[in-house]
């Protein structure tokens, strides 16, 4: 009786486990009901802001935006009205996906502590699109990261460039192989007590940071002449393929920079020099001391990814502000916002609060939502799909009560690739 | 650049000023006053005198004493000083690794009060903190409550008790923070029976003292652990305890209920799950606002509407910061995001304040703008809920200790190079460190 009863349970659960996933699956599969979305303001980021605006979306894309007034549409469009219309947002630099809301050892897969040069781990080969930060994400408005692995070792691995939707990392990729992710100053220096929030040191080096420069500079030398010797028109005298050259030799035709975490102004000065030294296409994350070494960072011509406007001043950062984002712009910088790395709670950041920040703290409304849509998107280089409200670019949308940036605001809906995923305000 | 190379000199001198009793009335008038006890005031008038709220209420019927310094705070608002129920600034620490239970060990002991986390805690508008060691333990430690006067010492920012000893509170834990190895518990069941094991000691060592009659011979040796179980079981200190998951909350009641001591619970990330359980037991609620949920276990399921559901259900609700899981720079937001998903606007601006006031038995002095309390106010530039508003300035006791016009203290209110220094008069060098940094900040070269 009781084995019987405890196999029907099992046989019930497996059942319910099925028809959900399968539920899910089907979901995902039914045609996309076409959107006409009724905006009282729209902020394009392609020109000024249009009232009582009107986006048209059909087959994941936006097919027509512009004023409301005198538009017909099919009849089988879904209506939907918000009182603001946003593009969906973009976060220049996350670990989300691969650093799981749990926090336990079985869902962090950001720091792979058995190297301190592993330019060849992906992100897609780790990223779990189901874990509930991304649907937090998705649910306060952001459509897109650029996520990977963390600034937790010299050369940790790579990042991807995904949608928020949620399906699979196949499915929602834009850029499977996006920048290569590189740490100076205390978060690459796994060798030292302490550094990165790690209580014992993980490798045996590097332990200081004109040794982590070394190793960064040997490693480059090392791609160039595997790069040269892969060039040898006689394919028996190629060296063997080796993934972690292969990932760095994209630095040096700049398809694949990297993406080198610097806080502290000796760290950035030593990414521009390498990058000088080198030829490499660098974009610069973190930089707290940024305001210290503006006119450097302009000259190098490299974007920044700053920092959390409310990142935890502390260790490396102790000195960032919340209006460094201002003196970027100021100074014609690009840069977007990020939500970084957390090692505990809050475990992801929202790029749309630390924006509200930057906004509030010299930036203005326009240049931080900008900094979170159009100015991200060109710096991540997917500016030809997302970051503004144009015919023809993928249907990313974030729709509110009101200002995005107030606190008080609520998130009513986001759209992604024209699905859309609304439900109680947040 | 001169005023660079003098602000410090001055700051010194303030230092010094500040010791004396403000005995010229100051008037703030023109502002939109929330005085959190009662409904806000348009053009509403502020007088303080010698550290106290002589007079608070509408221009018309609130006379601006003659020869009072008068503030035209018009456009501005002005509500009381905020009180962080939960704050970790000063860096100090309570119990170590050799046991899972230090009631002994005071956080007074270990607190830096020049360490620039003060400073940023004066620049969000905070003027009262409840500063606590960690939660890594079933007790960690005494907590204390602390005025962040501009101080040279943490004897500068204490709260006197009449007894003299300064007022705080003992910091309890219970979850995953406290279970490790050993001598740490192992499980939720294991903590619970540490912690009753050592509250009976208490109990019979309250219990040994009383029989004793002042008879000497009898009395019981010393134990300063247990002293302060008794300050607790008498309802002289409160306990502040750190629980996330709903079962975990539900002990702390039981332990609460069975001690018969007074409880504030803290982080209540589960919250939201037992709301009339929380409400029953009358115990108080020190919720934190967190942009995500997750990053250890129990705060899984943590939600932005637990202030709300509280709220509703009766519940004495306030905020903290966590200071430096919440920036304290940020702690107006924690109530605008309680009201995002609910809460009431009266209630959550309550629970920056007076709720939090009496989470630690504070609110005869401070929480609200009311004549006789201490004159511990702050000057937004807008609504209080609004991410445009900023922190003007901070008053405690009737002395100014932030001013966003002032370069120094608005390095700590926005960071910067040099943010993570603490505030200090250079005594040394032509050009101190501190002056190129100001300067830097300035964008101007020395």
């Amino acid at each position: 009786m009781n084995v019987s009863l405890s196999f029907r349970a099992v046989a019930l659960h497996t059942m319910f486990g099925f028809v959900a996933s399968f539920a899910t699956v089907r979901a995902a599969d039914e045609p996309v009901m076409p959107l006409a979305i009724h905006g009282e303001t729209v902020y394009t980021m392609s020109g000024a802001p249009l009232k009582d605006g009107l986006i048209l979306v059909r087959d994941g894309k936006i097919r027509h935006v512009g004023p409301a007034t005198g538009m017909v549409y099919a009849a089988d469009h879904r209506v939907i009205r918000a009182k603001v219309v946003t593009p969906g947002f973009i976060d220049a630099h996350s670990t989300v996906g691969l650093s799981g809301i749990l926090n336990q050892p079985h869902d962090q897969d950001q720091s792979d502590k058995s190297g301190s040069f592993q330019p060849e781990l992906r992100a897609l080969d780790a990223f779990n699109a189901r874990d509930p930060l991304i649907a937090h994400l998705r649910s306060l408005g952001v459509t897109t990261v650029n996520t990977g692995h963390a600034p937790s070792a010299l050369v940790s691995g790579q990042t991807m460039i995904v949608k928020t939707h949620g399906r699979g990392a196949d499915q929602d990729v834009i850029n499977p192989a996006a920048m290569t992710t590189v740490a100076l100053g205390r978060n690459g220096l796994t060798a030292a007590e302490g550094a990165s929030g790690q209580g014992q040191p993980s490798t045996k080096a590097p332990g200081t940071r004109a040794k982590a420069v070394a190793m960064l500079r040997a490693e480059l030398i090392k791609a160039q002449e595997y790069g040269r010797k892969r060039e040898n028109k006689d394919e028996t005298k190629r060296p063997a393929r080796d993934l972690k050259y292969d990932t760095l030799l994209r630095a040096f035709d700049g398809s694949q920079p990297l993406l080198v975490n610097a806080h502290r102004q000796q760290d950035i000065l030593s990414a521009l020099r390498i990058a000088k030294e080198f030829g490499v296409k660098l974009v610069l994350d973190g930089c707290a001391d940024a305001p210290l070494v503006l006119a450097e960072i302009k000259a190098s011509g490299f974007p920044v990814i700053l920092h959390p406007t409310m990142a935890r001043s502390n260790q490396d950062a102790e000195n960032l502000s919340i209006e460094t984002a201002a003196k970027l712009k100021a100074a014609g910088i690009p840069f977007a916002l990020q939500s970084g790395f957390e090692s505990y709670v809050p475990k992801i950041r929202v790029v749309l609060f630390e924006a509200a920040i930057a906004a509030a703290n010299g930036l203005g409304f326009d240049s931080a939502l900008a900094s979170i849509t159009i100015d991200a998107a060109r710096l991540l280089g997917i500016a030809s799909r997302t970051g503004s409200i144009e015919a023809g670019k993928d249907a990313d949308l974030a729709l509110f009560d009101g200002d995005p940036f107030e606190y008080t605001s609520h998130a009513t809906g986001t759209v992604i690739d024209g699905v859309l995923f609304a439900g109680t305000p947040r | 650049m001169i005023s660079g190379l003098r602000l410090p000199l001055l700051m010194a001198c303030g230092l010094v000023a500040g010791l004396h009793a403000q005995e010229k009335p100051i008037a703030i008038k023109g502002a939109l006053v929330i005085p959190i006890a009662g409904e806000p005031i348009a053009h509403g008038v502020l007088v303080v005198q010698a550290g106290k709220i002589i007079a608070v209420g509408p221009a018309a019927s609130t006379p601006i004493p003659a020869g009072a310094e008068v503030l035209d705070a018009t456009g501005k608002v002005v509500m009381p000083g905020l009180v962080d129920s939960h704050s970790h600034i000063g860096g100090g620490t309570g119990g170590d690794g050799s046991s899972a239970l230090h009631a002994d060990a005071r956080v007074l002991d270990a607190i830096d009060a020049r360490d620039p986390s003060i400073q940023k805690a004066q620049a969000g508008g905070i003027t009262t903190a409840n500063v606590m060691p960690g939660s890594g333990h079933l007790i960690s430690g005494q907590t204390l409550y602390l005025k962040l006067r501009d101080g040279r010492t943490i004897d500068d920012l204490l709260i006197p008790l009449p007894d003299g000893s300064p007022a705080g509170g003992l910091k309890m834990a219970n979850g995953t923070n406290s279970i490790k190895a050993a001598p740490f518990p192992g499980t939720r069941a294991k903590s619970a029976a540490l912690v009753r094991d050592l509250y009976i000691k208490a109990q019979e060592y309250r219990e040994k003292i009383r029989r004793a009659g002042g008879d000497a011979e009898k009395i019981p040796a010393r134990d300063l652990a247990l002293e302060e179980l008794v300050e607790v079981l008498e309802g002289r200190r409160i306990v502040q305890h750190h629980t996330h998951r709903h079962d975990d909350i539900l002990t702390v009641l039981r332990l609460a209920r069975e001690f018969g001591f007074k409880v504030v619970l803290h982080h209540v990330s589960e919250g939201w799950k037992v709301p009339t359980e929380i409400a029953a037991a009358g115990a108080a609620a020190s919720v934190i606002m967190i942009d995500s949920p997750g990053g250890k276990l129990e705060a899984r399921d943590l939600d932005w509407r637990t202030p709300a559901v509280l709220e509703q259900a009766g519940v004495l609700v306030g905020f903290h910061t966590d200071d430096s899981v919440t920036d304290s720079r940020l702690f107006l937001r924690s109530a605008a995001l309680g009201v995002r998903a609910g809460m009431t606007r009266k209630g959550a601006l309550a629970a920056l304040t007076l709720a939090n006031a009496r989470m630690l038995g504070l609110d005869q002095r401070i929480g609200s703008l009311q004549a006789g309390k201490d004159a511990d106010f702050i000057i937004l530039s807008g609504d209080p809920l609004s991410v445009y508003t900023h922190v003007e300035q901070t008053w405690i006791e009737g002395k100014k200790v932030f001013d966003r016009a002032v370069a120094q203290d608005r390095l700590y209110a926005v960071g910067g190079p040099g943010a993570g220094d603490p505030r200090r008069a250079h005594l040394c060098c032509f050009t101190s460190a501190q002056d190129l940094i100001t300067a830097a900040n300035q964008g101007e070269s020395l």
